[in-house]
């Protein structure tokens, strides 16, 4: 297999990248998006080709896909434990390629027309560029440091995007708590690669992921505090992954990272960045599951099943809808690392694995479409809440139905995309634990609730008096509307437990039946519920929360999370902390220095009367010193 | 050579003389007089030479040779004092040496 295109492929976005940031004050708005589509069309097409090539044409080996890696020695630090560059192609990185360029591409073409006349546009596709090459690079990386690099350039075009409005005040705090929170665990991350490096000499995932390898083989022969150095490693890696994909409790940065752009929205925060982390987790996943029988991936397990719960139970409360989704992204993500928690490594046991991988992709499609959809609605009425939508449908026919679409396919109603990808999970959970199957299901419910919550208030409901009236979006916004949508539709049918699974040789899946039956029963329970609610305008809803009292109130406010965060950060940590360390720095550090400074100052004002510019007094001091100097040398040649 | 008179003498001379010119070099408020107490010292020194080379060695000439170009340089240095003692007169209006102070900025 050819990897030259493979390299093309971060390459071309890079470039534009460059050239927009470099030019971004001379290239005109027109050109720069007509370059940054155009790049990113060639690396699509080429990511495309790749897949197709990887697929099809170099097909399996022995029965399994192979995995093509091409790489060089950037920093050499010893024998065998050196950080690479390279690429590295086998079907989870192929499958990511697609799902990057697709999203990628449809936010691009996108924001041609949500972004036109912003004064910052080419600088928004120079940052866009940026983020796709960094996320590319992420995707391809061959070993642990290499995708450290991209994971950081991916949270760095996060927080340049989130705060691309740089004159509000709330996006560059937003900015700022998405920076810092995953940079809080990508600290995790980087701990957990520098326990691998030590222990095991190496970075390279196909060595680590070798079960003859020597991560694998020795881990029992290390331990710390009860567990395998290893297994603290995985657990420290995976925090970087929670930060990255908003698991709990690292989720808080996600609802207001929602104040960038709504394509960024989609684009970072919903279909790509946010889910690195599941890819992480995915890329190490046989290292995951093999040492100490599997310990870190039990985590794996438990966090993402309750951040599933906890972010749709959230999700319910919400009235803004972006943030809606951003909740639903979170618990979507979650029910993804679950799936890779319960999942085996081989043949059929490996169907969480190939089910987290499969609602990944069509995730992206349907997840982007929402946020696209929210973005036509916010450019229509010009508000973020429901409050001040209700009724659209009438006046945006192709947002109305490509968001439905997606609706229907979040709460997996067969035959779109999420229910194919969904009934797998429930499948692979229901075959791990009871416990997981029914957080699985309870969740299913409440997406399905919450989401047609969401749709109802936007496009049925109240009919609400607009001021301006509200018109459907221009053709650049609803054509990728209409194509993610055809792709939600039909993403269901890719045959993925052939082409993407753990042991990379694929098996036979099945529906079955009275599983997807129940699944589907409580899905449309949920829109059921949720169309008594909010179909037509009523006070039922109102009458619940109230009804639900002080529970109702703690989920509106995300269980209060923020605050939690903000007093543990200002009242024990800044003050016991932070504090301390910042008088020390003032009054040691500074104060020496400064000490010094001032004692100069005083000393050469003491001196500079000295300089007085009379002749007769330098004459004075010259003829003195010479005086002095004669007795003195007189005094000394004399004995 | 002058009989009767011992070097003793005229470097005692010498060194009153030497002494008169810088206190006046020191204490002067004018300009012109500053100049002149230089000019003392100077031929203070100039009759030194001349008199060690007489007294301690007459077969040489280097002593008087060198007094000679002190009087040379002192004339050339009188010179371009006086012209910038004229030119300070003239953006002052005085020579006395208190207007010189502002030249240290």
């Amino acid at each position: 297999m050819n990897l030259i295109n493979v390299f093309l492929i971060p390459a071309i976005p890079l470039a534009v990248f460059l050239v927009l940031g470099i030019f971004s004050h001379k290239i005109k708005p027109a050109i720069s998006g007509v370059t940054g589509v155009a790049g990113l069309a060639v690396s699509t097409l080429l990511s495309y080709y790749t897949a197709w090539q990887y697929f099809f044409v170099a097909g399996k080996v022995d029965g399994a896909y192979q995995t093509f890696i091409e790489k060089t020695v950037w920093i050499n630090f010893t024998e065998t434990l050196h950080i690479d560059m390279g690429v590295l192609v086998d079907p989870i990185s192929v499958m990511m390629l697609v799902v990057v360029s697709t999203v990628s591409l449809m936010v691009h073409l996108y924001s041609r027309g949500y972004m036109k006349g912003d004064e910052g546009y080419t600088r928004f596709f120079a940052y866009l560029s940026l983020f796709t090459f960094s996320m590319y690079g992420l995707v391809l990386a061959t070993n642990l440091f290499q995708i450290y690099i991209f994971w950081e350039l991916v949270g760095v075009s996060s927080f340049l995007l989130i705060g691309y409005y740089y004159t509000k005040t709330s996006a560059i705090a937003a900015a700022k708590k998405a920076f810092i929170v995953t940079r809080f665990a990508d600290f995790g991350f980087l701990i957990g690669i520098f326990i691998i490096g030590f222990y095991t000499n190496t970075f390279d995932f196909e060595l680590l992921n070798d079960p003859q390898g020597p991560a694998i083989l020795t881990w029992a022969s290390t331990s710390f505090m009860g567990l395998s150095a290893i297994t603290w490693a995985l657990i420290l890696i995976f925090i970087g992954g929670a930060g990255k994909s908003a698991m709990f409790p690292l989720h808080i940065w996600l609802p207001d990272a929602m104040e960038g752009p709504t394509p960024v929205s989609a684009l970072i925060h919903a279909a790509t960045m946010v889910v690195a982390g599941v890819y992480l987790v995915a890329r190490l996943f046989p290292m995951f599951y093999m040492v100490e029988d599997g310990f870190a991936l039990q985590i794996v397990t438990y966090v993402g099943a309750f951040s599933a719960l906890f972010a749709a139970i959230i999700a319910i409360t919400q009235t803004d809808i972006k943030r809606v989704l951003a909740f639903s992204t979170m618990s979507q993500l979650g029910y993804m690392m679950m799936a890779l928690g319960v999942s085996g490594l081989e043949g059929h046991e490996g169907v969480g694995y190939m089910a987290s991988m499969f609602h990944l992709f069509t995730h992206a499609m349907f997840k982007a479409l929402l946020f696209l959809g929210a973005g036509s609605v916010i450019h229509a009425v010009h508000s973020n809440y429901l409050q001040d939508m209700g009724g659209l449908r009438k006046y945006m026919p192709v947002t109305n139905i490509t968001f439905l679409i997606a609706a229907l396919a979040i709460a997996g109603v067969p035959p779109l995309a999420g229910f194919w990808s969904k009934d797998e999970i429930l499948v692979a959970a229901y075959q791990n634990s009871q416990f997981i199957y029914g957080i699985g299901i309870f969740v299913a419910g409440l997406t399905a609730f919450y989401m047609f919550r969401l749709y109802f208030g936007i496009f049925w409901g109240k009919d609400t008096e607009y001021k301006k009236i509200p018109h459907e979006s221009p053709a650049s916004m609803t054509i990728p509307l209409v194509i993610l949508a055809l792709l939600t539709i039909s993403a269901g049918f890719i045959p993925f437990s052939e082409l993407v699974t753990a042991d990379k040789i694929g098996f036979e899946a099945h529906i079955n039946v009275p599983l997807a039956a129940i699944a589907v029963t409580v899905g449309l329970l949920g829109i059921l519920l949720a169309w008594i609610f909010y179909k037509k305008e009523n006070d039922l809803a109102y009458r619940f929360s109230v009804a639900f009292g002080s529970f109702y109130r703690w989920t509106s406010n995300k269980f209060y999370f923020d605050e939690i965060y903000l007093f543990v950060a200002r009242n024990i940590f800044f003050k016991n902390v932070a504090a301390p360390i910042a008088k020390f720095d003032k009054k040691i550090v500074d104060g020496s220095m400064e000490g010094i400074g001032n004692q100069t100052v005083v000393i050469s004002n003491k001196i500079k009367n000295w300089q007085s510019g009379k002749v007769q007094d330098y004459a004075f001091g010259f003829i003195g010193g010479v005086v002095i100097l004669t007795l003195v040398f007189i005094y000394i040649f004399s004995n | 050579m002058i009989p009767g008179v011992s070097i003793n003498e005229i470097l005692t001379l010498t060194s009153i003389l030497f002494f008169i010119g810088v206190y006046g070099f020191i204490t002067r408020k004018n300009l012109i007089s500053i100049l002149i107490s230089v000019e003392l010292i100077l031929n203070t020194s100039v009759i030194n030479f001349v008199v060690i080379n007489k007294y301690l060695y007459p077969e040489l000439l280097q002593g008087m040779l060198y007094s000679i170009f002190i009087i040379a340089v002192a004339a050339a240095e009188t010179a371009l004092a006086v012209a910038i003692i004229i030119n300070i007169y003239r953006r002052t209006g005085s020579v006395a040496v208190r207007e010189t102070e502002t030249m240290k900025h």
